[in-house]
């Protein structure tokens, strides 16, 4: 399981590296998306509640974006197909894809969340508020990795992929936005950042959880014929 | 005293896509190191025959057996002892020859010198770093030829292996899939004189159905023809 992994998550940030598809398109989605909102709500800076919409609705469309390129290469190349002719574990290619989407996640938001913090933010965030807001987005992003490599896996086959993708995912990232918001509001309070909410941080590791397993148990069944 | 199971065996294996039958109540053995060659036009379910035998599509009737192991419910035992060459290379096109086979070798647990070594027997060596979207046809031909031999496997399926070849190139695959290899193929052709030459036993399908299976030498191209018309 362990080299599987390894071959396919070796092969994905290959190629993203040589020709990158997904990275770029979510991170400028992200930027421009961010910028339009900085004009659209007329005003230079968002806070609390209101903010934390504003970032995970544009972090969560962003991945709709990656989410419906997952999984290109393997099937239109005949990668996908050489993967199941191998004696090895299909959970590979779940856990290989939904790590390789995180880190999709994480690369973008290296970009998005200053961008955002520039844009939108006032005054800017200091370091501990960074602090908590990764442990949010790595919580947050485990859960729609899991689900974007699921969706993904499903949508990739059919010619109405990029309908699809947002279709399925969105509805089953409900809970992820909810708690992902609930959470960073308290962080980007205009009167200054209050602790994360531990209950929201719970629920995000629960559905992280959940899902995952769950994702384990059908993955088998989406990619084999 | 019975012999070794055959490598390869079916009875009535059929198979569909959605209302349409690819394959029909298809009957064969094929003994261990034997090559059986398969006729058919377009659409006649050859291609369909080999997903299936490389656990690739599930059979939807009839009884599948590769190595002795049932499909698809042993699927997991044969995948790795089969080497599949189909239409589609299998391969990344923005990676070189060498990460694709490296790949290929990781996920089938063997070691990347033999990767090295099917590259240079096949005269890909000096193109090796280069990205695979930069090669011509024939040489991705080549280089698929590579992944389907990488791990050794005990049966070859072979969907027309010498497209796109020239007859260099040809003679440079030939020990690695053809009849002196050793292995358990099933090859795909069209050439009647030809594919009957290099093989053992012959069957021709036409429109999913078997119209003839038999020893190839008691085959003639007149047979072959007639399931083209």
């Amino acid at each position: 399981m362990r080299r599987a992994v390894d071959a396919l998550l070796r092969k994905e940030l290959r190629l993203e590296l040589r020709a990158p598809q997904a990275v770029p398109a979510m991170a400028l989605f992200s930027v421009t998306t961010l910028v339009v909102f900085h004009f659209a709500l007329q005003r230079g800076q968002v806070e609390g509640d209101l903010a934390a919409g504003v970032l995970w609705v544009t972090l969560l469309f962003a991945a709709m974006l990656g989410t419906s390129r997952l999984f290109v290469a393997d099937h239109e190349e005949g990668g996908l197909d050489g993967f199941l002719l191998a004696p090895v574990d299909r959970t590979a290619l779940l856990v290989a894809k939904a790590v390789a989407m995180f880190a999709f996640l994480a690369a973008v938001e290296i970009v998005a969340v200053p961008a955002f913090a520039l844009l939108l933010l006032e005054p800017a965030p200091d370091a501990g508020t960074y602090a908590q807001l990764v442990l949010v987005l790595a919580l947050a992003d485990a859960g729609v990795a899991i689900i974007g490599t699921l969706v993904g896996a499903l949508a990739v086959q059919t010619r109405a992929r990029d309908l699809l993708v947002p279709l399925l995912a969105l509805p089953l990232l409900i809970p992820v936005v909810i708690g992902a918001a609930k959470a960073t509001t308290p962080l980007l309070l205009a009167a200054g950042a209050e602790a994360v909410p531990l209950r929201w941080l719970a629920i995000l590791g629960l559905y992280d959880l959940v899902f995952g397993l769950l994702a384990y148990a059908v993955f088998d069944f989406l990619v084999e014929d | 005293m019975d012999g070794p199971p055959p490598a390869i065996e079916l009875d009535g294996l059929t198979r569909r896509y959605g209302e349409r039958v690819a394959l029909q109540d298809v009957s064969l053995a094929v003994p261990a190191g034997a090559t059986l060659v398969v006729f058919g036009p377009n659409g006649a379910g050859k291609s369909t025959l080999l997903r299936v035998l490389a656990t690739l599509l599930r059979p939807h009737g009839g009884t599948t057996r590769v190595l002795g192991h049932a499909l698809p419910g042993e699927g997991w035992a044969v995948r790795g002892r089969i080497g599949l060459l189909g239409h589609a290379p299998l391969l990344y096109r923005d990676l070189s020859g060498r990460e694709n086979l490296a790949f290929h070798a990781r996920l089938h647990g063997v070691p990347l010198e033999r990767a090295a070594e099917l590259m240079e027997r096949v005269g890909l060596t000096a193109r090796a770093d280069d990205k695979v979207h930069t090669y011509s046809r024939g040489m991705v031909q080549r280089l698929a030829v590579c992944r389907a031999v990488l791990h050794e496997p005990d049966v070859l399926l072979l969907d027309e292996p010498r497209a796109n070849l020239d007859p260099a190139a040809g003679e440079l695959v030939e020990p690695l899939i053809g009849a002196a290899s050793g292995r358990t193929r099933i090859v795909t052709s069209h050439d009647p004189a030809g594919g009957l030459a290099e093989a053992d036993l012959a069957l021709g399908l036409r429109a999913g159905r078997a119209e003839l299976f038999g020893l190839a030498s008691q085959v003639d191209t007149t047979q072959i023809g007639a399931l083209y018309r």
